[in-house]
């Protein structure tokens, strides 16, 4: 059986999926912002079969611009992380509850 | 049958160490199942035909992103467990009953997709060059030269803004 | 099947052991040069002049024991010499030793492989060698190998930028990242790149120094300060890992720097009909000359030059090499669109 598109977005379902479930599940805040990375990745992967499929490099152009957001995201992420860690001494996302009334 | 093997090798490796990246109680295990996880997404884009992308993914994630992710798990040297603490509020069983409608519900459209008559190749406008790193140059800077140049200048204000968050005192 | 198989086979385990041997004779060409500089004699017990050293030195490392540390993270620990000591290994794909030639009646490449991606191949695998250092400071879990590992991480990433911002001006001058339509760029622009981009050469030079840790950038191992650098709590073969790996660093760099600015294997003054006389020599021949000038420097600087404070190291990095790195790209830019 070849491999056609469709195997691929399935694979970048079940990535995105484990994405979400580490998003939801997982307490750490910097397991949380690792499985934004998967689901980032897991929208690469959809964008560059379909550009493999389409024959024309515009998905591979578009998953350029998803790294460097990507990149950005992690870096402002990880130092607002820094910055609350500095404060509380934590990074349980449980216990970043100042907000809360 | 050779890209055959090669598909269900990567995908089996890529979603097993995706399922350790949120699995692992250590952090820092955690972050190399990441590395190891890109790496393999990286062979997956060869494996598409889009190399200059893998090599973008190796340099930009497994050699930039995720040291960075290291340096900060490290700098974030905790003293007690970062899960010892549980919301009492927190319902976990309803995170993994969302995800899997996620899964049932994407899973649905590309089932569905699968059956419909497949998209013909829609060829961009013609390119004067060939090969995937011109060809992708060449949309960089002709096409999607505005997006280009508004990428460059996010990339510019998170520098500082991480420069800013980080920095104990100006 | 052997054009396919066999030979490409051939050649990866031919440039692997290559490689292994040329590192091990490199830590001998190290102490002897040393020696020679300080009017010493070096290693001269195992055989002739001690060039039986290396071997004495592997079956000597080999029977060490293996420690491993109680209080280690264990598996980190045992991963971190191979992450630091494969990427070194697996760059030698993409380096071209000399073009085509016939072999035995057949023709045959002089490189295991040319991507049309290769110098960013080369910049990528590179990135990922910077774990090994970071994880075994950190999988020690012991101060000084933490802050070793910590001020290695932070030199690496920032001589990185320096030397990357130099590759991407030749890469303008070339027009390809392939290895191979690197050097017959050079040789169809009549010019080294060594000659048309001196700037380049300089801060690449600078910067593979820094990259590998070697004198005078090793503050990772400074001895006074940090008692061995983050293999303090590596000991026998995992310890040799570490050391093989920033020897074999040092030829991927030399071996980068004589493709990219040297001309690879071209002969010098390609172009003058005059010298022709030298194309008797084959091609792979130059290549190995003049990696080994590069290597010699590497040891003739250790020799020469005192050790950098941190400060006035990350000063270098961050506000010499870096702005003059991006003012060399604007101009070969500028020049690039002008005048060709």
């Amino acid at each position: 059986m070849p491999i056609t598109t469709t195997h691929y977005i399935l694979l970048s379902a079940a990535l995105f999926t484990i994405g979400v479930v580490g998003v939801m599940v997982r307490r750490n805040i910097i397991i949380i912002f690792m499985s934004i990375e998967l689901i980032l990745n897991a929208v690469n992967i959809n964008l560059i079969a379909f550009s493999q499929q389409l024959q024309n490099g515009i998905g591979q152009v578009f998953a350029i611009f998803v790294i460097a957001v990507a990149a950005a995201e992690a870096a402002v992420g990880l130092g607002i992380i820094l910055a609350f860690y500095r404060n509380k001494e934590t990074v349980n996302i449980d216990e970043m509850n100042v907000m809360r009334s | 049958m050779a890209q055959a093997i090669a598909f269900y090798f990567i995908a089996a490796c890529i979603l097993g160490f995706a399922v350790l990246v949120v699995s692992t109680k250590d952090t820092v295990h955690s972050v190399l199942f990441l590395v190891m996880d890109f790496l393999f997404v990286a062979a997956l884009y060869v494996l598409l035909g889009a190399e200059f992308l893998a090599a973008i993914q190796v340099l930009v994630y497994a050699g930039g992103i995720v040291v960075l992710y290291l340096f900060v798990v490290m700098l974030v040297n905790l003293k007690r467990p970062p899960e010892a603490h549980s919301d009492p509020h927190r319902r976990t069983m309803l995170g993994f009953l969302l995800a899997a409608a996620v899964l049932v519900e994407v899973g649905a459209i590309a089932v569905y997709g699968h059956s419909q008559p497949a998209m013909v190749p829609v060829p961009g406008a013609a390119m004067p060059v060939t090969g995937n790193t011109a060809q992708i140059g060449w949309l960089l800077y002709t096409s999607y030269l505005i997006p280009f140049e508004i990428a460059s200048m996010l990339l510019l204000v998170a520098m500082i803004g991480a420069i800013v968050l980080a920095k104990r005192e100006l | 099947m052997i054009d396919t198989l066999v030979i490409p086979l051939l050649k990866i385990v031919i440039v692997l052991n290559a490689t292994l041997v040329s590192v091990t004779y490199m830590v001998l060409l190290e102490r002897k040069v040393i020696a020679w500089a300080q009017s010493r004699l070096g290693p001269m017990r195992v055989g002739p002049y001690g060039i039986l050293q290396p071997v004495a030195d592997a079956v000597k490392l080999m029977i060490k024991e293996d420690i491993t540390p109680v209080r280690a993270d264990r598996w980190v620990f045992t991963i971190a010499p191979i992450i630091s000591m494969v990427p070194a290994l697996i760059v030698y794909a993409v380096i071209p030793f000399g073009p085509e030639v016939k072999l035995f009646g057949r023709q045959v490449t002089l490189y295991i492989t040319d991507i049309n991606v290769g110098l960013l191949y080369i910049v990528s695998v590179a990135s990922v060698g910077v774990y090994g250092i970071i994880l075994a400071g950190y999988a020690s879990n012991s101060k000084y190998p933490l802050l070793a590992s910590l001020r290695a991480s932070a030199q690496l990433i920032s001589y990185e930028v320096a030397v990357t911002l130099t590759l991407v001006s030749v890469i303008m001058m070339a027009g390809s990242l392939s290895m191979v339509s690197i050097v017959r760029a050079q040789q169809s622009s009549h010019m080294w790149y060594a000659f048309v981009q001196p700037l380049a050469f300089l801060i690449f030079f600078i910067g593979g120094l820094a990259e590998t840790n070697r004198a005078p950038f090793d503050l990772p191992e400074a001895e006074q300060e940090l008692t061995g650098g983050f293999h303090t709590e590596y000991s026998g073969m995992r310890f040799a890992l570490f050391f093989l790996a920033e020897y074999a660093n040092m030829i991927v760099v030399s071996s980068v720097a004589t493709t990219l600015f040297l001309g690879g294997w071209l002969r010098p003054f390609p172009n003058v009909a005059f010298l022709s006389f030298l194309d008797f020599i084959p091609s792979w021949t130059w290549f190995l000359v003049k990696s080994f000038v590069f290597l010699y420097i590497f040891i003739w600087v250790r020799a020469t030059l005192p050790r950098y404070r941190y400060d006035q190291l990350m000063r270098l990095g961050w506000k010499v090499l870096i702005p003059l790195a991006i003012a060399n790209l604007v101009v070969t830019g500028i020049i690039k669109v002008m005048l060709l």
